[in-house]
């Protein structure tokens, strides 16, 4: 293992104690618990949006705290979620009178402990709503596996729904909004070398000099399928049409009803995606493909989406949401309406995401 | 001659000393179907869980076990955290107040933790989690207890019962948790979170095995 780090214990401490020291002006940070909140923090009367995943996916969602964006957000070690004691300080902390969004990416260990943090964080008289974001076509069912995880279009979520609560939008309406963009969202990874997590110190699977893996999440675990590697444009048109021909999408979920007081099972359904539809394009390194590469990728992206009729209107291109020094990329398409759009164009100045300002 | 709370604690140091002996085969085993940090986990927890002992030491069993899974909860984080810090706290939750523990508290203890870890993650049996360890492990010792086997005994059965039940994973295909990704692939390994819980339950089977020696 190569890394520029101290001790393999301590990466995720001071890295955050970097963080404190290199963004003082956007971004403070608290120890034990661990979480990264905004400096002007909080904001009386404004939702909070929270969010939080294991460490290894730099910038997010650390990178994406800050006006327009994430009132706070709770890394957990490398790869592993946050524990419920982060949130709920995280929780305390940033809370405006407003409530507080929780978006969670749909990952078993995160989901029980965002659960778990939103019920202790009620019983202390805050309003918490939780909304999932599982948007990886890779998985196919939900009834035979945890549902499809989180991926790409968490970072489109956060920016949107930042963008909501900055406007004054209100609890219920950001998490409509959140909802929105999760069922719009879909995403699909590859890999074309495994990453190593630091406390492991060995790569997370092993992949042949000529071999690539597909359906790949954020973590370094293996992923759908294993095949001989293929060129950008052949890969490009493989996640992509995985993801535009992903046909209607079920799942029940959890949500927490506020009416009734408790956790209800909602069904929700991503409708497939159509000629005609507009949508943002979101190419992303996994960590180590370099910047010259992923125009490559949104070359041949927009050449498809061309071809199936769906009009690009907003693009993002760049490391947002990786998996530690991992070589590879993933595509999200995220279906967007006109409040869609104005929401991502609003100002957003974060470590990770800057504009308008 | 029943349990005492001097005898949990013994438990939970042996538990420690276990998890910590696995820490790599059990990172393994959740890297051929999870993300590799299972053992890194517990171990983290575990190391944790001890340092919140002391204070707690001459208290209740319930709020040993409750220290316990309040600090599991807090420290180990991915689904291992809040499935086994809920078991220990419902766990803690049946023996609060108590000081001496008749071998039905024992037996209560373990139905509550498996309750809670049911719960919690809404497994069934056959989807290849520590549920499947866990299930077999409390029935067995319910079945000793009513067959009139001691304490030391019926845990050594449960034991026994957590290991077949790990062992049955294997060809399982996982429906929940991360393993549930690989679909098809995750068939042919051994569920991590089984393991773990195997590991604990042959912890507490050794001890009350040595105690039984001892008496
Ligand atoms: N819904 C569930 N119910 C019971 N046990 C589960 C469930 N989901 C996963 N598990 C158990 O958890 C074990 C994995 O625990 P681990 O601590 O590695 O969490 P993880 O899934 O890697 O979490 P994270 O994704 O946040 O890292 C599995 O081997 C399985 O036994
Ligand atoms: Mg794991």
């Amino acid at each position: 293992m190569k890394k520029l780090i101290n001790r393999p214990e301590d990466v995720v401490k001071e890295e955050l104690e970097g963080i404190a020291l290199a963004y003082p002006d956007l971004v403070k940070v608290h120890f034990n618990p661990n979480f990264i909140y905004r400096a002007d923090a909080p904001i009386k009367g404004k939702v909070a949006v929270i969010s939080g995943g294991g460490s290894g996916h730099e910038p997010m969602h650390g990178g994406f705290v800050g006006m327009g964006m994430l009132d706070a957000a709770c890394p957990g070690e490398v790869f592993t979620s946050p524990t419920p004691d982060q949130m709920l300080e995280a929780a305390k902390t940033v809370y405006g009178g407003a409530g507080v969004l929780f978006i969670v990416k749909n990952y078993t260990g995160d989901v029980m402990n965002f659960e778990m943090a939103a019920d202790m964080a009620r019983m202390e008289g805050l309003r918490v709503l939780n909304i999932l974001i599982d948007d990886d076509v890779a998985v196919k069912d939900s009834l035979y596996t945890a549902g499809r995880r989180g991926v790409g279009t968490t970072v489109l979520a956060e920016k949107i729904c930042g963008a909501a609560a900055e406007r004054g939008y209100d609890l219920k309406r950001v998490a409509d909004i959140c909802r929105r963009v999760n069922l719009n969202g879909r995403s699909m990874g590859m890999a074309l070398t495994p990453c190593t997590v630091p406390m492991a110190g060995k790569p997370t699977f092993e992949l042949g000099e000529d071999e690539m893996e597909v359906g790949i999440g954020i973590h370094g675990e293996p992923g759908r399928e294993r095949m001989k590697i293929k060129t950008a444009d052949e890969i490009t048109e493989m996640l992509a049409l995985s993801i535009i021909e992903d046909p209607e999408y079920r799942r029940t979920v959890r949500e927490f009803d506020e009416e009734k007081g408790e956790w209800v099972d909602v069904e929700l359904v991503s409708e497939p995606f159509r000629p005609g539809d507009r949508v943002l394009a979101f190419v992303n390194s996994m960590g180590g493909t370099p910047d010259i590469e992923l125009p490559i990728i949104y070359r041949k992206l927009h050449e498809i989406c061309e071809k199936k009729g769906l009009k690009i209107v907003r693009r993002l291109i760049g490391r947002y949401i990786t998996s530690l020094e991992m070589q590879g990329c993933s595509i999200t398409l995220l279906r967007m309406d006109d409040e869609l759009i104005d929401l991502w164009d609003a100002p957003v100045k974060t470590p990770g995401l800057r504009w308008g300002v | 001659m029943p349990a005492t709370t001097q005898d949990l604690l013994t438990c939970l140091y042996r538990m420690a000393e276990v998890i910590e002996a696995n820490r790599e085969f059990l990172t393994q085993l959740d890297a051929a179907i999870g993300d590799a940090d299972h053992g890194i986990n517990m171990d983290r927890g575990f190391k944790a869980a001890l340092k919140k002992l002391p204070p707690v030491e001459d208290k209740d069993a319930g709020t040993i076990l409750k220290t316990v899974g309040v600090t599991l909860v807090s420290t180990v984080g991915g689904a291992g955290g809040p499935l086994y810090g809920t078991a220990f706290m419902q766990a803690g939750t049946v023996l609060g107040g108590k000081y001496e523990l008749e071998p039905q508290d024992v037996l209560a203890a373990l139905e509550a933790a498996l309750q809670g870890v049911v719960m919690r993650g809404k497994a069934n049996l056959g989807d290849k989690t520590m549920v499947d360890a866990l299930t077999p492990a409390v029935n067995a010792l319910r079945e000793a207890l009513r067959n009139g086997a001691s304490l030391a005994d019926a845990l050594e059965q449960a034991a026994a019962a957590a290991e077949q039940g790990m062992k049955d994973t294997i060809p399982m295909l996982a429906k929940k948790g991360r393993a549930s990704y690989l679909g098809e692939r995750s068939i042919g390994h051994q569920d991590p979170g089984a393991t773990s819980t195997y590991l604990l339950l042959r912890a507490i089977a050794d001890v009350a095995r040595e105690k039984q020696g001892r008496a």
